[in-house]
């Protein structure tokens, strides 16, 4: 059961990718990268179950799946605005 | 299965590096490598060196993509076309790897329990660490106190990298409010 779960889990790592290498618009890559780290996180929690030690392993994926949202928001805040905001609470160019 | 997982995630690194390199869209480029460190830590995590992918998982997914996308902001999203043939760079780059496997071919077998860095004093902090220290995960112990150091120096350099990032990427606005100011008082 394990194994077929983990084989799926792969597979579907390897279409992500694809479409993050392929993905004509911005948007298709930040949804292949964001697909991908959740799958990141259940391949994780497979592991642990696989290998037996799975309070450690949860751990880790709480992590990720945090750090996975973090990187989200970043990334479309710059698709978004062109940048992480250092040039917008003072609007020093427009006055130039 | 450790082996299919090994083999199917290694494959996906070796791709993602690739599709990193020949892609020219920057921003494509960062989502790429935030794959790639995803997919080390993955590799970390089956290697059974978790504290190690608690790290990459902090360090490589979550702030380098944060300082790499400020970067974007500063500096653009279309790759510039290379000023410089990439000949002599690739061969450097072949030759020092070639030496580097062919250095590894002396090396003891992965993991094997007779090579001289599981000799040394790796059975000493296996057996004396819950008595010394009192912590049960030995790789704490070891990094926490009987290298402790050796870690404050590391975090050291770390937070001077980090404060010299942030310097370097908070200038702009800093010299533009200067700019402001006699302007305002005027």
């Amino acid at each position: 059961m394990l194994t077929l779960v983990t084989i799926a889990l792969l597979a579907a790592m390897g279409m992500a990718l694809i479409r993050a290498i392929k993905g004509p618009t911005v948007y298709d890559r930040i949804l292949a990268s964001n697909t991908f780290s959740t799958k990141t996180v259940l391949m994780i929690s497979v592991l642990g179950f696989l290998t037996g030690e799975s309070e450690v392993y949860l751990d880790i994926a709480l992590m990720y799946a945090l750090v996975g949202f973090i990187v989200t928001v970043a990334v479309l805040k710059v698709s978004e605005f062109g940048d992480l905001g250092q040039s917008r609470p003072d609007s020093g160019e427009n006055r130039q | 299965m450790i082996e299919l997982i090994n083999i199917v995630l290694l494959g996906l690194l070796v791709i993602t590096a690739l599709a990193a390199i020949r892609l020219h869209d920057l921003f494509a480029v960062t989502i790429m490598f935030g794959i790639y460190s995803l997919l080390a830590a993955a590799v970390f995590v089956v290697l059974d060196a978790v504290d190690v992918a608690f790290t990459e998982a902090a360090v490589g997914v979550g702030i380098s993509t944060i300082l790499m996308l400020a970067t974007i902001g500063l500096v653009g999203r279309q790759e510039k076309p290379p000023s410089h043939r990439p000949l002599l760079p690739l061969v450097v780059v072949i030759v020092t790897g070639a030496a580097l496997v062919y250095g590894t071919f002396d090396m003891p077998p992965f993991a094997a329990p007779d090579a001289p860095v599981q000799q040394h004093v790796a059975p000493r902090y296996l057996e004396q660490s819950p008595h010394e220290i009192g912590i049960p995960n030995v790789v704490t112990a070891v990094l926490a106190s009987y290298r402790g150091y050796d870690t404050l120096g590391e975090l050291t350099v770390i937070f001077t990298a980090g404060v010299g990032v942030l310097v370097l990427l908070g200038f702009r606005r800093r010299r533009s409010h200067m700019a402001d100011s006699p302007e305002e008082e005027s």
